[in-house]
């Protein structure tokens, strides 16, 4: 690891986030108010540190910082505790952060542990296309992970329910209408991000490689990833695919995005290896 | 001066003992005189509720205002004392304060944690206080008693969960749907559980109701009760899209509604769930149904379950407002001794000031010329003595007076000879 101000901001929101995590694991066998506060603070101090590493590793770079995996999952990890925070606070769903937060943990985890120093972007990285196309993306990334979060907990809370097993987990847990609708609504602004994100993909890569569409198996993988998740939608809008459904299909799509995001770059080699590194 | 409690509730009586010994709200009134005139209370206040009837007092001496009690509940219930003395309980100062505490946290009710005690309690107080029955020390009490009966409900979970099936039922509906306001609920059958259940839901706002019964004319008595609408009984499958929560209770030997009802109805409310309570035995719906996604069933032995599970929940949670209280007695307590010593307090003041008083009207009038304004500054600075003067004595009968010690009282009373001014 390299002991630098950017690793130590990195690090220090690692800490809180981690300890973001352990309070949300509190919150299920001690709910309070207070520990549910406690949690959101540190997942907030987290950010801002986060945040900080990221404009000062944007700084010394002098270009959008997302062009290795240790970036990538860096950046990953930003968008998804900035999405939580602000779903959180929007929908009031505390226990929200047991679900989210290790994710975010985990991301930030694997991306110190694999840090490199910043290195001169190659040529097809140097586009205005690069920030636009990775806001998109990660964004839509992030809302489609407290989707599969959410479907995740609907998943427990109908087992809860149709076993009749009145645990702690059960009454923390918000109500399955709570959890169907607020999944919903991640997946109605998920999903307009995802597609936004492969539009301005595809744009960038015809300006860059002279083509819109080369079949990289990113591409391919992103293309599955977006019909799962159009296919959701659909179900949802005109086949009452709602509840336990809505939640698996929730669950495989992300896991198709953590695919797409690092299988394809860590075992397929393509266009987009350099993300590998 | 002694904070009493006399009383029976559920645990000590039984009920035909407890119905004897209940107050009538307009014979409270006239007890309450007679507890001051006959028994020497001096300030009193009755609880009497289907659980428990309860005398709380202030009198000169806990062990003369037992009997007497007891002789005062036997000549005005006109009962012999030893068809309910076995029943009685008798609490003094820390018991009392204690006991009081707990029945308004509703740690001492039947269901423990249940809200009707603390309005009970509060109705009783008004009542004493209206008749001028209550004092400084029962005012005081009673509103400490309020307040740690709310602190009790807000800091403890001890009345979150439901602890009656018809309240489980509820408590279920709403970890399934969140709001029941634009719900729909139907009653099968028109049992008394069933339209139990059902009031609950409606009172927790539930807006369409429909019944439907073998008896047409009876589903439309019961609807009109929950201004709701009737179905016929051979339609009720037909209408099974229109529900989101089913309550059973017919007398239907074998089951009613199977998975092959809902399937259809689950197509056309586009999978929307459905809650399905079955209160009858034997059972009305189809166990197969709860395997079905977006189908929810519970029978009467499950939410019993979850009652069972609430009130030990509940007892858990009992502990922690136990501890709450025991903190809330102590800090009563402090403050009954507080004002046992202000009589003294007020005694070294008086003296203090008379003698003060004096000395300054004799200076005074050894200089006839100052001005006004001199003679308030001399009136100030011999306020100030004597405050500084007793401040010390003060604070020592403070500091040593905790638990009920009166040696300290006693030594500053004979030094400054209070016991031969007063």
């Amino acid at each position: 690891m390299i002991f630098s101000s950017y690793s130590l901001l990195l690090t220090g929101a690692l800490l809180c986030y981690a300890l973001g995590m352990l309070a949300g694991f509190v919150q299920i066998y001690r709910s309070s108010p207070k520990t549910s506060k406690v949690e959101n603070w540190l997942i907030t101090c987290g950010f801002i540190l986060h945040l900080a590493a990221f404009g000062w590793r944007f700084w010394e770079s002098r270009a959008f910082p997302v062009t290795t995996l240790h970036e990538s999952l860096s950046c990953f990890s930003l968008f998804l505790a900035g999405i939580y925070l602000w779903i959180s606070r929007t929908a009031k769903v505390s226990i929200l952060g047991t679900f989210i937060n290790p994710l975010t943990t985990i991301s930030l985890l694997w991306s110190l542990l694999i840090i490199q120093p910043v290195k001169p972007h190659p040529p097809a990285l140097k586009s205005f296309w690069l920030p636009v196309h990775v806001v998109f993306s990660f964004a839509g990334n992030a809302l489609l992970a407290i989707t599969c979060g959410l479907g995740i907990m609907y998943l427990i809370q109908e087992h809860l329910i149709k076993t009749k097993r009145i645990s702690n987990l059960f009454k923390r847990l918000p109500s399955l209408n709570q959890l169907d609708q607020l999944s919903y609504t991640c997946l109605s602004i998920g999903f307009p991000f995802l597609t936004l994100g492969i539009i301005t993909g595809s744009i960038w890569a015809s300006l860059a490689w002279g083509s819109y569409w080369s079949w990289d198996p990113k591409e391919t993988w992103s293309l599955i990833t977006w019909f799962l998740y159009a296919a959701l939608l659909h179900g949802r809008l005109n086949s009452g695919w709602r509840g336990k459904k809505a939640a698996i299909l929730s669950i495989i799509g992300f896991v198709a995005i953590m695919f797409t995001f690092l299988g394809v770059n860590l075992l397929l080699s393509g266009l987009h290896a350099y993300g590998a590194h | 001066m002694n904070i009493v409690t006399l009383g029976v509730n559920h645990k000590t009586a039984p009920v035909e003992v407890r119905e004897c010994l209940a107050f009538a709200e307009g014979s409270i009134p006239q007890a309450l005189q007679q507890l001051q005139q006959d028994v020497g209370l001096q300030e009193s206040m009755i609880l009497s509720t289907c659980n428990r009837v309860e005398i709380y007092g202030i009198c000169e001496d806990a062990e003369i205002t037992r009997n007497k009690l007891v002789d005062f509940i036997g000549t005005f219930k006109d009962l012999p004392a030893a068809r309910f003395a076995d029943s009685l309980y008798y609490y003094c100062d820390q018991e009392a304060i204690q006991h009081v505490f707990q029945v308004a946290s509703s740690l001492d009710s039947m269901v423990i944690g249940e809200p009707q005690i603390l309005g009970q309690l509060k109705e009783a107080y008004a009542l004493a206080s209206e008749h001028k029955a209550t004092g400084l020390i029962l005012n005081k009490f009673m509103h400490r008693a309020f307040s740690v009966a709310k602190s009790v409900r807000t800091r403890t979970k001890i009345a979150n969960s439901a602890v009656s099936v018809s309240f489980a039922a509820v408590e279920m509906a709403r970890k399934i749907f969140g709001d029941l306001n634009d719900k729909t609920v139907m009653l099968v059958g028109a049992g008394e559980m069933c339209e139990l259940a059902a009031r609950h839901f409606v009172n927790q706002g539930v807006k369409k109701v429909l019944v439907t019964n073998r008896t047409y004319r009876r589903a439309r008595q019961l609807a009109d009760e929950f201004d709701g609408s009737a179905i016929e009984f051979k339609d009720f499958h037909s209408q099974l899209q229109r529900v989101d929560i089913l309550l059973t209770s017919t007398g239907s030997p074998s089951y009613l509604i199977k998975p092959e009802h809902l399937r259809p109805a689950l197509k056309k409310r586009k999978h929307r769930p459905i809650f399905l309570i079955d209160i009858a035995v034997p059972r009305d719906i189809d166990p197969a149904v709860n395997n079905m996604d977006g189908i929810f069933l519970y029978d009467v032995d499950d939410l019993q379950d979850v009652v069972t599970e609430n009130i030990d929940h509940r007892k858990q949670e009992a502990e922690r407002a136990e501890a709450l209280v025991d903190i809330e007695v102590e800090k009563f307590i402090y403050w009954l001794e507080s004002l046992q010593l202000a009589p003294t307090i007020k005694a070294l003041h008086r003296m203090a000031d008379e003698i003060s008083r004096q000395e300054l009207e004799k200076t005074l009038s050894s200089f006839p010329d100052l001005s006004k304004k001199q003679q308030k500054k001399l009136e100030a600075m011999a306020g100030a003595i004597v405050n500084k003067l007793l401040h010390q004595p003060i604070s020592f009968i403070k500091e040593h007076s905790e638990y009920g010690e009166q040696l300290p009282v006693e030594i500053v009373r004979q030094m400054y000879k209070l016991n031969d001014t007063e």
